[in-house]
């Protein structure tokens, strides 16, 4: 048990120490105030945009976004996960696609979905979800394909109608792989969502952030920029901590 | 055999063959007949790849035979899982995301059995198999032995009349093994089923059965039939007893020629 | 053969899409498949072209190779030294999921507007998946080669070409063409966002003056570029995975 709590508290100091470092160098003019503004005075600033409720409008049309892709996504893969799961020779012929999926530097396309569908949410959600889909597809066959052959076995010893065996035995058997897609859905859709806005775009937080950028307006661009990165490890580790639990409980690494 | 000891029966096997199709088919199992007795303790013995689990799956209605035809109860086996029929794996089937109660409870939750009821059967069987200091932890803080007491206990709370075991201590050490018998016949004795054991180990089918059928090489067929006597109330003490050497010397004395053509290697 | 014909179906399932795209819209949108080949020739033909391709590729080439010098010797040091890799591990996976788009403008205000900024795009993108890789290669090492080592008693450069470095050269592999991938994710984004040459550049730069032609001619180009080069890469991974 010491040797976690070494880790944790090495970890912690790692992280600490980096930030006041820069923390340090920020204050001591090393690092120049166009370039950097010190930690402390990003979450100053950052605090200050929610009191004022600056930070409102762009959070909420990005976590709408966010939110939309994200559940198009964990409903179209899953579904189609499932659907090449029983359909092997669509898998099969599949395969090729799914294997060069992210090999595709998906965002090239974004300008072309703007042209195509307006600045507006739809090229940002189609973004995310072509980014978080196949993950979650890919999760949920990974899942799928490991339900021990002696489970479906088990089914049929105690009679189970088909509706009764994928509810009692097939999700739960799968559940650990399902939630590794759900997170993998939320990181992707999130990611493509940002990046959207930040590259071109009319309104969110990956906006604001190109917006100060560009407007020099170093302050408000590192708020944002920070308050990204709170979301971001937030609700991954939140994600990362729950897998953690019910993976101990069902005793898979 | 005739007409009226096959009626009576519990079970039946008659010209049961398993081929399975491809570019170059197998011939996994059969011709064989089997008929099992009501209450008998009947194990199979055979060299690996013989058709064992086939045998079982086959019974069990859980693999359709190629030909011939299975009965139970006097009813054909057809496609589906007979109710009455019991089935303990040789794989770890316990459910990793229920603890063990509710996985012991999984069979009768689905058959609809009123909640006082699978509540006295479910603590009937767990203090059966000796599980109750372990009601509420999930299999993966179980050993190997005890989950499979965990699925032991799942399929007796459905109160069987036929029990088919594929290889079920397979994965334990030979003194688990042992005492894990004395339970399968303490169980056998209480509930008055019927048990067909697959096993690889002779001197437990030696002990535990009233008749041992010892298989050939693939196709597996029963090359002898071997009846041991046993009083019903036994346990694996009996190993002392001389029969227990004449048993287990005739059934290697028939399997290793059978051992070895498996293992490829002609029968000197 | 039964992968040529599907891989033949999908692309005519992609060009049906891309056409159905072109009926809805039109040349203000999109431009059609035929067109687009015709200026993809054209396209191959032009010097200027090539300067943009040049600069990509300039860019592109040193973000990986220093991701992937980076990335193997980091993920390795990690890997072995248990201590080291568990403290590290989480806080690499945290970094992989976080929008890295987010860290432009701070990359462009360090080394300012130009190919080193492009360069970095790349490397933060690329190489952790190369150290994450990596680093599972290597404390994945089953302790019994190791000891297979001793007893034959293997020198420890002898150890380390003969048992260590085959053992986990498939691993590396599938990180490296993960990490090909996004670093030219990377590289291709830094362009569209703050450059005034490469591919990324000519792709947002055709919206920008509505020649939707020339942006959906280079999309076409780069993703054929990807798959092409992911396809070579797969390829190697099979190889090198045939003993894994």
């Amino acid at each position: 048990m010491t040797r976690t709590r070494g880790i944790i508290w090495t970890r912690v100091a790692l992280i600490v120490g980096a930030v006041g470092l820069i923390e340090l160098l920020c204050r001591l003019g090393v690092i120049k105030s166009l370039t950097m503004i010190a930690p402390s005075q990003m979450a100053l600033e950052l605090a200050r945009m929610i009191a004022s409720g600056e930070l409102t409008a762009p959070a909420a049309y990005t976590f709408t976004e966010v939110g939309t892709a994200f559940a198009v996504s964990v409903v179209a893969g899953g579904a189609l996960g499932a659907l090449v799961h029983v359909h092997p020779r669509l898998r099969h012929a599949l395969d090729p696609l799914l294997v060069s999926w992210y090999a595709v530097p998906f965002f090239v396309f974004y300008p072309l979905l703007v042209a195509l569908f307006g600045l507006n949410a739809l090229p940002l959600i189609a973004i995310g979800v072509i980014f978080a889909a196949p993950a979650m597809m890919l999760s949920t066959l990974a899942g799928l394909d490991r339900v021990p052959r002696v489970m479906r076995k088990v089914a049929r010893v105690h009679r189970l109608s088909r509706v009764q065996e994928v509810r009692l035995i097939t999700l739960p058997s799968a559940a650990p792989h399902l939630f590794t897609g759900l997170k993998l859905a939320f990181a992707y859709s999130f990611i493509g969502i940002i990046a959207g806005e930040f590259i071109l775009s009319g309104g969110g937080l990956g906006y604001g952030i190109a917006y100060a950028y560009e407007s020099f307006e170093n302050r408000t661009m590192y708020a944002l920029m920070l308050f990204v990165l709170l979301i971001a490890t937030g609700v991954n580790g939140a994600l990362h901590i729950w897998d953690g639990r019910l993976a101990r409980r069902r005793g898979r690494t | 055999m005739s007409v009226g000891d096959r009626q009576a029966a519990h079970a039946t096997l008659r010209g049961v063959t398993r081929v399975y199709p491809g570019v170059t088919p197998v011939h996994a199992l059969g011709p064989l007949d089997l008929d099992l007795a009501r209450g008998e303790f009947f194990s199979v013995v055979g060299p690996s790849g013989c058709g064992k689990s086939t045998l079982l799956d086959v019974m069990a209605g859980l693999n359709p035979p190629t030909a011939g035809t299975v009965s139970f109860e006097g009813r054909p086996v057809v496609g589906e899982v007979p109710d009455g029929i019991g089935v303990v794996f040789q794989e770890d089937a316990s459910l990793p995301w229920l603890t063990v109660r509710d996985n012991v409870a999984f069979g009768l939750r689905r058959a609809g059995t009123e909640s006082a009821e699978i509540a006295r059967r479910v603590a009937y069987a767990i203090g059966f198999m000796g599980l109750d200091d372990f009601a509420s932890a999930y299999p993966v803080q179980l050993s190997g032995g005890m989950r499979q007491r965990v699925c032991i206990a799942r399929t007796l709370v459905l109160q069987p009349r036929l029990i088919l075991l594929d290889e079920p201590f397979g994965a334990l050490d030979q003194q688990t093994r042992l005492l894990m018998g004395d339970e399968l016949l303490r169980l056998w004795r209480e509930t008055g089923s019927t048990v067909l054991l697959i096993t690889h180990a002779l001197d437990e089918a030696a002990l535990l059965s009233d008749r041992v059928g010892v298989m050939s090489a693939r196709p597996g067929r029963f090359i002898d039939l071997v009846s041991t006597g046993w009083a019903r109330d036994r346990d694996s003490r009996i190993a002392t007893d001389p029969g227990f050497g004449a048993i287990t010397a005739r059934l290697w004395a028939a399997l290793r020629p059978e051992s070895m053509k498996a293992m490829g290697r002609p029968a000197l | 053969m039964m992968r040529f014909v599907d891989a033949v179906a999908i692309v005519a399932a992609i060009l049906l899409i891309w056409l159905g795209l072109y009926a809805y819209a039109g040349d203000v949108a999109i431009t059609s498949p035929l067109r687009t080949f015709v200026f993809a020739a054209e396209l191959l033909s032009r010097a200027s072209f090539w300067n943009h391709v040049g600069a990509t590729m300039a860019a592109f080439a040193m973000a990986l190779a220093i991701s992937a010098v980076a990335g193997v010797a980091l993920g390795l040091v990690l890997g072995m030294r248990r201590f080291a890799g568990e403290v590290a591990e989480p806080i690499l996976s945290s970094l992989y999921t976080i929008p890295k788009v987010t860290l432009y403008p701070v990359m462009l205000l360090i080394f300012g507007l130009g190919m080193s900024a492009k360069v970095a795009f790349g490397v933060i993108h690329g190489m952790i998946p190369v150290m994450l890789f990596t680093m599972a290669a290597a404390k994945n090492i089953q302790p019994v080669l190791l000891r297979t080592a001793r007893v034959l008693r293997l020198s420890p450069t002898q150890t380390a070409l003969s048992v260590l470095a085959p053992a986990v050269t498939p691993e590396i592999i599938t990180g490296l063409r993960v990490g090909f991938a996004l670093t030219l994710l990377g590289v291709l984004i830094g362009e569209m966002f703050a450059s005034q040459r490469g591919l990324g550049f000519l792709i947002i730069n055709g919206i920008e003056v509505h020649d939707v032609r020339m942006t959906t001619t280079v999309t076409l180009l780069v993703v054929v570029f990807a798959v092409a080069a992911n396809g070579l890469m797969l390829a190697l991974d099979r190889r090198a995975h045939h003993f894994a």
